[in-house]
């Protein structure tokens, strides 16, 4: 059985690796000090996705992200790995969007793209850690979903079996096709890039990114079909202005804030012998330890 | 029912018991609900469900709603989700809190959006304030601040829900404190008829397995913590750690980075993406120190921060700064504590 794969991912700051000069002095974020990734859970989701596609010959896997045009990054990095395609969901309008506005345009997007058979996406990212977006695009589509898989385990007569990794133990579940499922990172990683696949679509592009080529280096995208990563507006998906970016977003941010603890008077030690003795001994007659 | 505006909590029930997130959250909750002048509200859903209004009233709860059904237990999704839909747009909550847990982070989002309600998730303090909207200026009075670390935890975010109800938020285990209000508390209990709230068509995925057993970990009641980060630079030597704890009596704790690294798994997470722990000693080994992970720990009696660089952010909180390798400074800890203690 063929099966249409949307695997939803997102590019995210680097928020793993933060140095000295991520925040601004105004307690911002300095985003051109991180750099921009693949969401690290986002990649366990299209390893499984992949494996279905190996799975179930004539599948076809299909990167939808949203965000900036340059995430069109990600989607090269997916195609390299084994993705077939890719749609770049980017609008200005869609800026601001909480995990509410965000999952109602990423479902507009799949609505669009239409004949869909199952939507993997990762957990969560890690500039939000919410978890939200994947079970709220499933809210919106009104089909089920599957969260924290660990393993899918199969698809099989319109419906898959997945392993599901909680706090405390696993479960194995089977789902009807269509569904949602998010994937954690205890899943299998992602396999590596494909030399192959790298030569052959390295010069893969977005509209955006085919604008600033040269006369003849467009020629040579227009020429091959396959260098062409889509790109979608939120009007091209039928996305309600109300509903979208800011103004459809329920929860705002009514104040950021770099966080100052109360610093304490430390008392500073060496690494010497003497001094660890002693905060032992300290330690000890204060009955903090022993 | 009519609109009642009052506070409810999805109460997690398994084995006969309410989780303890679920009672933490009904701790906080009375307390918002006094803030706000209204009712405390529960809801359990579930199978085998007498007598557990003995477990959530001295907790404050002034009504306790009951959906009984077999085949709401265990949790899956789109049933628990109906019932909360369709409850809610009878009862009309102003809040709605859930543990952040694996079931309240797949539910609450499910709810959220049907209602397009605002979910904030893994709050890491909920007050009640006002709000001006900067851009229309229009004012809000009592409305629930949702906050939490957010990029990776180096920033700490206030959300609100100016216009939807209800404002929904999670909340990670130990975070709040599981306090009783009154062992003698009086609540009442409605019993829900489940067939008006979930229909059959809502159970569509079947569980065909479940092993679920108790974390062997337990850090959350640790009185000492050893937690290591980043810098312990590998699961070997995350060795010397788990024997400085078993010398001291405590448990073994780590940062997400470490977790995220390999050394350590996830359990022994500490922070606002793992666990809130209060222990008398906290001594942080190769721990910057992001907020996310100082969410988690600030409370310790005592914290002794080990690290090779003096300016580690997390040092500002310590009690006692070590400036030195791990490598070094935990044998010694052990070594004097054996020599020192009888």
């Amino acid at each position: 059985m063929s099966l249409n794969i949307i695997v939803l991912a997102k590019q995210v700051p680097d928020t793993r690796n933060v140095g000295k000069d991520a925040m601004k002095e105004d307690g911002t974020i300095n985003r051109a000090a991180l750099p921009a990734i693949f969401n690290p859970e986002d990649l366990n989701a299209l390893e499984q996705a992949l494996r279905i596609k190996d799975e179930n010959p004539g599948s076809t896997v299909t990167l939808l992200t949203m965000g900036l045009p340059r995430a069109s990054e990600i989607i090269r990095e997916a195609i390299f790995r084994g993705a077939d395609a890719g749609i770049v969901l980017t609008d200005r309008a869609l800026g601001g969007a909480d995990t509410l506005a965000t999952s109602y345009s990423l479902a507009q997007a799949v609505k669009k793209f239409g004949n869909y058979d199952i939507i993997l996406g990762g957990r969560q990212a890690i500039d939000g850690d919410t978890a939200q977006v994947g079970p709220q695009i499933a809210e919106k589509l009104g089909i089920p979903q599957v969260t924290y898989a660990e393993e899918i385990l199969g698809v099989k007569d319109g419906k898959v079996t997945v392993r599901r990794r909680l706090e405390h133990g696993v479960e194995t579940v089977v789902a009807p096709l269509p569904c949602v499922v998010t994937v954690n990172g205890s899943a299998a990683e992602c396999r590596p890039r494909n030399a192959r696949r790298l030569m052959k679509y390295k010069y893969a592009v977005s509209p955006s990114e085919k604008a600033k080529l040269t006369a003849e280096d467009q020629a040579f995208v227009d020429a091959r079909p396959y260098l062409n990563i889509e790109e979608w507006s939120a009007a091209y998906v039928d996305a309600d202005p109300e509903q979208i970016g800011l103004a459809g977003s329920p929860t705002k941010v009514k104040a950021i804030e770099n966080v100052v603890f109360t610093a304490k008077e430390s008392r500073r030690l060496d690494n010497n012998d003497e001094q660890i003795e002693d905060l032992i001994k300290e330690l000890i007659t204060n009955h903090t330890i022993g | 029912m009519a609109e009642q505006n009052n506070l409810i909590v999805y109460c997690e029930y398994d084995e006969g018991k309410v989780a303890d997130v679920s009672l933490e959250l009904l701790t906080k909750g009375r307390v918002l609900a006094d803030r706000l002048g209204v009712k405390l509200e529960a809801v359990v859903i579930g199978d085998k469900l007498d007598g557990i209004e003995k477990q959530v009233f001295p907790y404050g709860v002034d009504t306790l709603y009951k959906v009984e059904d077999k085949r709401l237990f265990p949790y899956t999704s789109n049933p628990h989700a109906s019932v909360l839909i369709n409850l809610f747009k009878e009862i009309k909550p102003q809040i709605c809190l859930m543990g952040a847990t694996c079931i309240g982070r797949d539910l609450g989002p499910r709810v959220s959006s049907c209602l397009h309600s605002g979910l904030t998730a893994d709050c890491t303090s909920l007050e009640i304030g006002d709000h001006k909207d900067p851009k229309t200026g229009k004012e809000y009075t009592d409305l629930l601040y949702q906050i939490r670390p957010a990029f990776g935890g180096n920033i700490v975010a206030t959300i609100v829900n100016p216009d939807c109800r209800p404002q929904m938020a999670t909340v990670r285990e130990g975070v709040m404190k599981k306090e009783i209000r009154d062992e003698n508390y009086k609540g009442e209990v409605i019993n829900l008829e489940p067939s008006k709230y979930v229909k059959d068509e809502d159970f569509v995925v079947e569980i065909i397995d479940r092993h679920i057993e108790k974390s062997k970990v337990n850090i959350k009641g640790a009185p000492i913590v050893v937690a290591g980060g980043y810098g312990v630079g590998s699961k070997e030597n995350f060795q010397l750690l788990f024997d400085l704890a078993n010398t001291l009596g405590g448990e073994v704790g780590a940062s997400r980075a470490a977790v995220d690294a390999g050394f350590i798994e996830h359990d022994r997470q500490i922070g606002q993406t793992g666990v809130t722990v209060r222990p008398k000693l906290y001594i942080a080994c190769g721990i910057s120190g992001q907020i996310q992970h100082i969410a988690g720990m600030q409370e310790s009696s005592i914290i002794i921060s080990i690290n090779n660089d003096p300016d580690a952010p997390i040092n500002s909180i310590a009690d006692y700064v070590i400036t030195g390798n791990m490598e070094d400074v935990v044998p010694k800890l052990i070594k004097y504590y054996k020599k020192n203690s009888k």
